[in-house]
């Protein structure tokens, strides 16, 4: 079988390093040591020294980069092709960025040196916060939460706070069912009770149950907008007007900002603190799981209680400012994940506002016109105008059998990355697919093609997209397995006998 | 495409958005510009900062070589631009490095089973205390003084929200190292976690077998903190610890003004269902080859939602490959090398300073000094930015600073360091060293 083949190539079994290794290996070199050798034992103490690390790799240079390039070639990438991941935002990441965050006296800019060698990374910090705020319309904004999660508990602890100075922190938080699954195990983790809306008929904001659940007892509503169907919420301003009136405040996960920059500004209708995902909008990389940036914009309500230390203006000059006794306290260490913050504002300054503007008006245009193209062959559960996503349902494939998942696992047999599987969860088989501005007419019509003829292959021989991929180094993986005997890391016994020969 | 959209302008598929949400100006940010112009900027910006200055700054951030290498995988656009691993069949490459991660962490930490990654250490503790008091049913968790200060500081943070009771226990004055009677005064039955660093914030390497000893006997778990990930080439791993949780900046992790970085959690295998973060298994695909994908999310958010073990869901994966790259470049010698070398450099220049601590040390330090902002002014006059003064932390260490020499030190530097140290006029050499 021509798979078989494929799957003898050197580059397709690469094994693990532990399996690559041969004692006394090495691909590093140490500069000679120009100060006199300390003997481990003498200065530490012999039972603080280790005999060895058992198992560690021992490869030369050229085995290491032929390891991990040929793992590499196992994955696939936005460099590679689209990547519509609904709510994902997958965007192109400009080369330009990467090479801006290593610059030198940016790179190797010590947490601690002193504030006036640190003017150059504090600008970009204080650039950054800036345009930030034109963007989302909020009075202040924080750039030390690490990713969208840790911007999520950042916003819920300001509000907790906010509402412990007003005498009670209240119980719950509201979140529709719609919502990412962040949401809700941020409300736990900031020490609230979960309370899940249901959406209304339409798949947006239920006026009439929201109005009834909004009690003294709640702290906050966490809302998407757009929302998880790629649906604006056009009740968004009278949401918060309800909240307002009965003490609490309005959080707006802003994963979906890319659908509303130069458009909408969230601090314009009512958010009272929003996080920002600088991987998702401005363009920082994915890298395969992070790092991500999650700062937190407020209004001014909320400003006392941002995270310490504040960038601060003296004279000419910025400083760190630790002095602020509402504070909520850190999030983490130092000032946030500076290196995403560089490559976040390197996006802003190559677009610039109009460019910005295009670009949400581009990735709108993209979603609506796959929309047009796929709607004659699958389910349109809600269909409500969409913004820079669309959610399709597999309400048709499924009476053949096939699921979302199903299609999902084809659409890599026609070289293109699956949308989001099953989300949001009030769609039965969820197909959510965002293309992102990136994407040009000649790669949308590929993609629209791709799914068109897989909706054909649901009629014609279920089978086939039921057992995809085909063609991929590795076919379905039984993740069932994985969890029920879990083997998180290698051991000489249990997986030497498996690699390739 | 406007015309199948049905639209005139793209303009108009924004038509139905309410007009009073709508922004009516355009945005007041400058024109665009182009990538010549980025790069000049940026250069701009790093010109006023501190490059052409030799440090000798650690606290939690380490100056190491950066071996050529990592940049070269991790700017690849195949682990740069894609997508957390969930789809497992075009995503081995990412898996498979994660795998490798886990087992290499493992072997360093002597833990059975480690995560994909943490943001950084300083957010890793309050998860791992979080994992304790899921793991034991109790909510106390008392902590060193000698643990980082910002990593405490975000610990109160979390455990303030939590309703977690959070206590400190103190050092022993001389030696630097855990006071231990003041553990046993605190710790109670109602303890879930001591938390510990080793080496400590003051570089001393702790005495985590006698910490594991007395939180064991109260039914605790004793989580382990490292800051310097070099020093685990040459150290002991804590094997008497539940929890590790620490940060791999110092595997070839840019100091980057304190981030990206990446932390980890490493813990014994009957905790695994408590870990918070992602996790890759081992697995076989459809025609029976090895293949890995993410497992145990019955765990995570996008799952449990509200009753998930932790919130985090993006995490530092690329940040995680750079020190999976770092450790296979040095590998099983080459670490323990580069961690004597630390040895070295620090041992060198404490030699000709008064320290403060007399506990064991591996290459950072605590030197007295009357006035520790003077001198560090005086150092700046020579190029080169001093130690951390540890009053801003500890106010009865006022005439203390932290410093750290790792093997990027150079020996004329160091020299330079004593000699305006020698000239400050502090105390001649103190006898614990």
């Amino acid at each position: 079988m021509s798979i078989q083949k494929v799957r003898a190539h050197i580059s397709q079994n690469e094994a693990l390093l532990f399996e690559r290794s041969s004692p006394g290996k090495r691909g590093y070199q140490l500069p000679g040591l120009d100060v006199p050798p300390v003997d481990p034992a003498a200065a530490l103490g012999a039972e603080n020294v280790r005999v060895e690390i058992e198992g560690f790799p021992e490869v030369s240079e050229v085995e290491a980069i032929r390891h991990f390039t040929r793992l590499s070639t196992w994955n696939y990438a936005i460099d590679y092709g689209m990547y519509p991941l609904g709510s994902c935002t997958m965007k192109y990441n400009p080369r330009v960025n990467e090479l801006v965050a290593r610059t030198e006296g940016l790179a190797w800019a010590h947490p601690y040196q002193p504030e006036a060698l640190s003017q150059g990374a504090m600008e970009v910090m204080a650039r950054l916060e800036a345009a930030l705020l034109e963007i989302t319309g909020m009075d202040a904004v924080t750039l030390q939460p690490a990713a969208g999660a840790h911007g999520e508990l950042t916003g819920i602890l300001l509000v907790r706070a906010c509402l412990e100075k007003r005498g009670n922190p209240r119980k719950k938080i509201l979140i529709p069912d719609s919502a990412h699954g962040t949401n809700p195990a941020t409300a736990a983790i900031a020490g609230y009770a979960v309370e899940n809306i249901r959406s209304s008929e339409r798949g947006t904001l239920d006026l009439a149950a929201l109005e009834q659940a909004v009690t003294e007892e709640v702290a906050a509503l966490m809302v998407t907008n757009p929302n998880t169907l790629g649906v604006f919420e056009e009740n968004i301003a009278r949401v918060s007007e309800l909240l307002h009136r009965k003490g609490a405040m309005l959080y707006m996960d802003g994963a979906n900002m890319n659908a509303l920059v130069g458009i909408t500004r969230p601090g314009d209708f009512g958010v009272d603190v929003m996080h920002l995902n600088l991987h998702k909008t401005f363009s920082t990389p994915h890298g395969g799981g992070g790092p991500g940036g999650g700062p937190v914009a407020v209004k001014k309500v909320l400003e006392p209680f941002l995270p310490v230390p504040r960038l601060k203006r003296a004279g000419k000059k910025w400083t760190w400012n630790y002095k602020r006794p509402d504070s909520i306290g850190r999030v983490r260490a130092f000032y946030g994940n500076f290196g995403v913050l560089v490559r976040a504002l390197a996006y802003i300054l190559a677009h610039g506002g109009e460019g910005l503007r295009n670009a949400t008006l581009d990735a709108v245009l993209n979603a609506n016109y796959l929309r047009k193209k796929l709607e004659p062959y699958f389910d349109l559960p809600y269909p409500l105008p969409n913004m820079h996503e669309v959610v399709f349902s597999d309400d048709r494939q499924s009476r053949r059998g096939v699921r979302t998942g199903d299609i999902a696992k084809r659409l890599i047999d026609y070289g293109f990355h699956p949308y989001t599987v099953s989300f949001p969860l009030i769609v039965h088989g969820a197909l959510m697919i965002e293309p992102t501005e990136t994407e040009g007419k000649l790669e949308l019509d590929q993609f629209a093609d791709a799914l068109v003829s897989i909706a054909a292959e649901v009629e014609s021989d279920p089978d086939l997209v039921k057992s995809a991929p085909h063609s991929t180094r590795t076919s379905r993986v039984d993740e069932v397995t994985a969890a029920r005997r879990p083997v998180v890391r290698w051991k000489p016994a249990s997986t030497g006998s498996q690699a390739a020969g | 495409m406007l015309e199948a959209c049905g639209v005139a302008s793209a303009e108009e598929l924004f038509s139905h958005l309410p007009d009073e949400v709508r922004l009516k100006r355009p945005l007041d940010l400058p024109a665009g510009i182009s990538e010549y112009e980025i790069v000049q900027y940026f250069r701009d910006c790093g010109a006023a900062s501190a490059a052409g200055y030799t440090g000798f700054l650690g606290a939690g951030v380490y100056a190491h070589y950066r071996p050529v290498l990592v940049d070269t995988v991790v700017s690849r656009g195949e682990y740069l631009t894609s997508y957390t691993p969930y789809q497992a069949e075009i995503s081995q490459g990412t898996l498979t490095t994660i795998f490798e991660f886990q087992s290499m962490i493992c072997q360093l930490t002597g833990m059975d089973v480690a995560n994909a990654s943490m943001y950084d250490g300083s957010t890793a503790v309050p998860e791992a205390a979080m994992m304790a008091a899921r793991a034991t049913g109790r909510g106390g968790v008392l902590v060193a003084r000698s643990v980082h200060p910002e990593y405490r500081e975000v610990l109160a943070t979390y455990a303030r929200y939590q309703g977690m009771p959070l206590a400190e226990f103190g050092y022993h004055p001389e030696t630097g190292a855990l006071d231990l009677e003041d553990l046993e005064r605190q710790i109670n039955d109602l303890t879930a976690a001591v938390i510990i660093q080793s080496p400590n914030f003051f570089g001393v390497v702790d005495q985590v077998r006698a910490a594991a000893e007395i939180a064991h006997r109260r039914g605790a778990l004793l989580i382990v903190v490292f800051t310097e990930a070099v020093s685990l080439g040459i150290l002991e791993p804590s094997a008497a610890a539940d929890i590790v949780a620490g940060e791999l900046q110092s595997f070839a992790i840019s100091p980057s003004y304190g981030g990206p970085f990446a932390g980890i959690i490493a813990t014994r295998e009957k905790f695994i269902r408590q870990m918070p973060g992602r996790l890759v298994g081992e697995t076989k695909d459809s025609r029976g080859n090895r293949a890995f994908c993410l497992t145990l999310s019955t765990r995570e958010q996008h799952i449990r939602r509200e009753k998930a073990t932790s919130n985090i869901c993006t995490n530092q994966a690329l940040i995680a490959l750079m020190a999976t790259v770092f450790m296979t470049v040095y590998g099983k010698q080459g670490l323990r090398e580069l961690a004597e070398q630390n040895l070295a450099k620090a041992h060198y220049l404490a030699g000709k300073l008064p320290l403060r601590f007399s506990g064991p040390f591996f290459n950072e330090f605590v030197a007295r000094v009357e006035d520790p902002d003077g001198l560090n002014k005086a150092l700046l006059k020579k190029k080169i930015i001093g130690g951390l003064p540890l009053g801003r932390f500890y106010p009865e260490l006022k005439d203390a600073m932290l410093l750290c020499a790792t093997e990027m030190a150079p020996r004329k530097e160091m020299d330079v360091l004593a000699e305006v140290f020698s000239s400050a006029g502090v105390p001649s050499r103190l006898v614990f060293s």
